[in-house]
């Protein structure tokens, strides 16, 4: 029985090459706003490029499976591409990532299943050797774990599941002996001790270790897990591309994947955590974060929304910080509404994002791209923290831990050393948000009780039409 | 950005460290003389580890570019490259037999065709919302 890797003709290898660099360009333009849509037009052209060098494949006999998947995959990714609404974009990205990961399993198990299972009797079958066994055992692991965990991340993301973590003693142990146990599965498989009926066995178990992964990490560490979990779903493929030994995959698989861990470490490195913190910590849990249940000292001072838009009025600058609570409330375009009233006075507002604000990497951009707020007013953290002091109002925005001071202060806090937006060096401080509970790491807000911070309490997308009508009088 | 430099090294130094353990699978099991003409050898799979080293590498430093103003449609638009995984899932809906593994892989097709439509689709979406100011 021939490998897949044969029969193919020299046009495919050449597409290949050419849907290569096709990647490899549309990535770099994806590193400027300016080109980046152009970006991805290229990547999508490399995609196509790549299709048609496949199907010119000699192996390729019948079309009917073929001609179905790309009729319905087509269509469904069309439909979510064109109706769902941008707040949806973190649950869309879970949910698609996890089936490219299904995508990567299945093949692998279809490899196995040619090559090992149903192979001729008496063959040695030379053409799948040892590292083929491996590869493949690899790819149908990350695979499989990538499809459960990008379910589970949905379902958190979406509110289906909890979004607070869910813990059990000597979880990590289980975890890691889950994943250790696994890793002997393949071994086992390679050196041919085990019966390969055990491949079954290795994806129903990766299948389970991706929802025992995901399920104790909490809601606002959803940044990390997102991206950690397309780097599974790219290596998924490049291990793919070594058991076809198909370049493209390859390549295409290690760009997703290296891509995924460096943004996962980026999204790391804004919160002050290691990786291992991140995906075993379960920080907020009912048993970790909270040091000794720290009370704030001091009250908070509540102001109405009429003395609200008056500190808004008089103000020259403002800066607005929106964190995940805006998304939740689907205030933002009441919140570009706000500063375009006050841009119409002659006040200069501003967008202070701070790198892991929201659920995903960079969501609380696209959210305000959506509601048509021009890039150039969204600042990352490390240029705007020092214009905060030349700052008449900050309105902070349903953001909380990445605002609180303790991260400076208070050492044995969860979120110590964290670099935060420093909203309390502005002149004002006006907070929007429901109550006075604490924010995911589960400790208090000192920023609350500073005595140039004023509350706003109430729902975020009705506190800021409220301060329009009033502004607009 | 120590650290992820760090980090990056480590992944790379496992990496070196698992690829002769990984020859070395490659090396006992066929016989030179079974090995058919066009089957993967030592060497074309060093060729294969070469590429997936230096992409891994590319990919690193081209990403590390990107300003956290993009990174959604960067996860977006890399996530539907993962899709190429639609490359594999073709040939295996395509084999002459057997059926389940057509079955499977047209399955695997509906996947990751999905992945990659939705995927490019939706970064151009969201791309056509960033708009620089009048200002």
């Amino acid at each position: 029985m021939p490998l897949l890797a044969e029969l193919v003709p020299m046009s495919t290898e050449w597409l290949y090459l050419a849907a290569a660099v096709l990647f490899i360009v549309g990535i770099r333009d994806l590193s400027s706003a300016e080109t980046a849509r152009r970006g991805n037009l290229l990547a999508a052209c490399g995609m196509l490029l790549a299709i048609v060098g496949t199907l010119q494949h000699g192996l390729i006999v019948k079309w009917e499976w073929i001609a179905v998947g790309m009729v319905a995959g087509g269509v469904i990714g069309l439909m979510m591409a064109v109706f769902m609404p941008m707040t949806a974009m973190p649950e869309r990205i879970a949910i698609v990532n996890g089936l490219g990961g299904a995508a990567s399993g299945l093949v692998g198990i279809c490899e196995v299943i040619r090559h090992v299972i149903m192979r001729p009797e008496g063959s040695t079958a030379p053409e799948f050797s040892a590292f083929h066994v491996g590869v493949a055992g690899l790819e149908i692991m990350l695979g499989a774990l990538t499809f459960t965990g990008s379910m589970v991340a949905f379902g958190k993301l979406k509110g289906l599941i909890s979004s607070k973590p869910m813990t059990y003693p000597g979880q990590n142990a289980v975890n890691v002996l889950w994943l250790l146990a696994m890793l002997c599965l393949i071994i086992g498989l390679v050196t041919g001790d085990l019966n390969p009926v055990f491949f079954f066995v290795l994806a129903g178990m990766a299948l389970l270790f991706g929802v025992m992964f995901v399920l104790p990490i909490g809601g606002a560490d959803m940044p990390v897990v997102i991206a950690m979990l397309n780097a599974y779903s790219g290596l998924a493929a490049a291990a793919t591309g070594f058991v076809l030994s198909n370049k493209v995959l390859i390549i295409a698989g290690a760009l997703d994947g290296s891509s995924g861990l460096l943004l996962s470490l980026l999204m790391c490195r804004a919160m002050n955590r290691s990786l291992t913190n991140v995906l075993l910590g379960a920080v907020g849990g009912p048993t970790g974060g909270v040091s000794g249940g720290d009370e704030l000292q001091g009250d908070p001072q509540s102001i109405s929304t009429v003395e609200a838009a008056e500190r808004l009025f008089d103000a020259r600058r403002v800066i607005i910080v929106p964190g995940y609570g805006m998304a939740a409330a689907g205030a933002h375009f009441a919140i570009r509404e706000l500063a375009d009233v006050l841009k119409e006075r002659g006040i200069s507002v501003k967008y202070a994002i701070h790198p892991v604000a929201g659920r995903m990497p960079g969501h609380m951009n696209v959210l305000l791209a959506d509601a048509n707020v021009p890039y150039d007013d969204l600042v990352e953290m490390d240029v705007i923290n020092p214009e905060f002091a030349d700052t008449d109002v900050a309105l902070v925005m349903g953001a909380n831990d990445i605002c609180n001071p303790a991260a400076r202060t208070a050492e044995g806090s969860p979120i110590y050393g964290m670099p935060i937006l420093d909203v309390d060096h502005a002149a004002q401080v006006i907070v929007i948000k429901r109550s006075m509970s604490p924010g995911f790491a589960g400790i208090p807000n000192e920023l609350f009780v500073a005595p140039n911070c004023a509350m706003l309490f109430g729902d975020g997308k009705q506190v800021a039409e409220q301060l329009i009508e009033t502004l607009s009088l | 950005m120590q650290r992820t430099h760090g980090r990056l090294l480590l992944v790379v130094l496992a990496l070196a460290v698992l690829s002769p353990g990984l020859l070395l699978a490659q090396e006992t099991t066929p016989s030179p003389a079974a090995a058919p003409e066009h089957g993967v050898d030592g060497s074309e799979l060093l060729i294969l580890l070469y590429i997936f080293v230096l992409a891994s590498f590319l990919g690193y430093q081209l990403i590390l570019r990107v300003p956290p103003l993009l990174h959604t449609p960067l996860m977006s638009g890399t996530n539907a490259i993962s899709g190429i995984s639609l490359v594999g899932s073709l040939v295996a809906a395509g084999l002459s037999e057997p059926l389940i593994c057509n079955v499977l892989g047209g399955l695997a097709v509906g996947c990751a065709m999905c992945n990659v439509v939705g995927g490019f689709a939706i970064t151009d979406r969201m791309l056509a919302k960033f708009r620089k100011g009048s200002r």
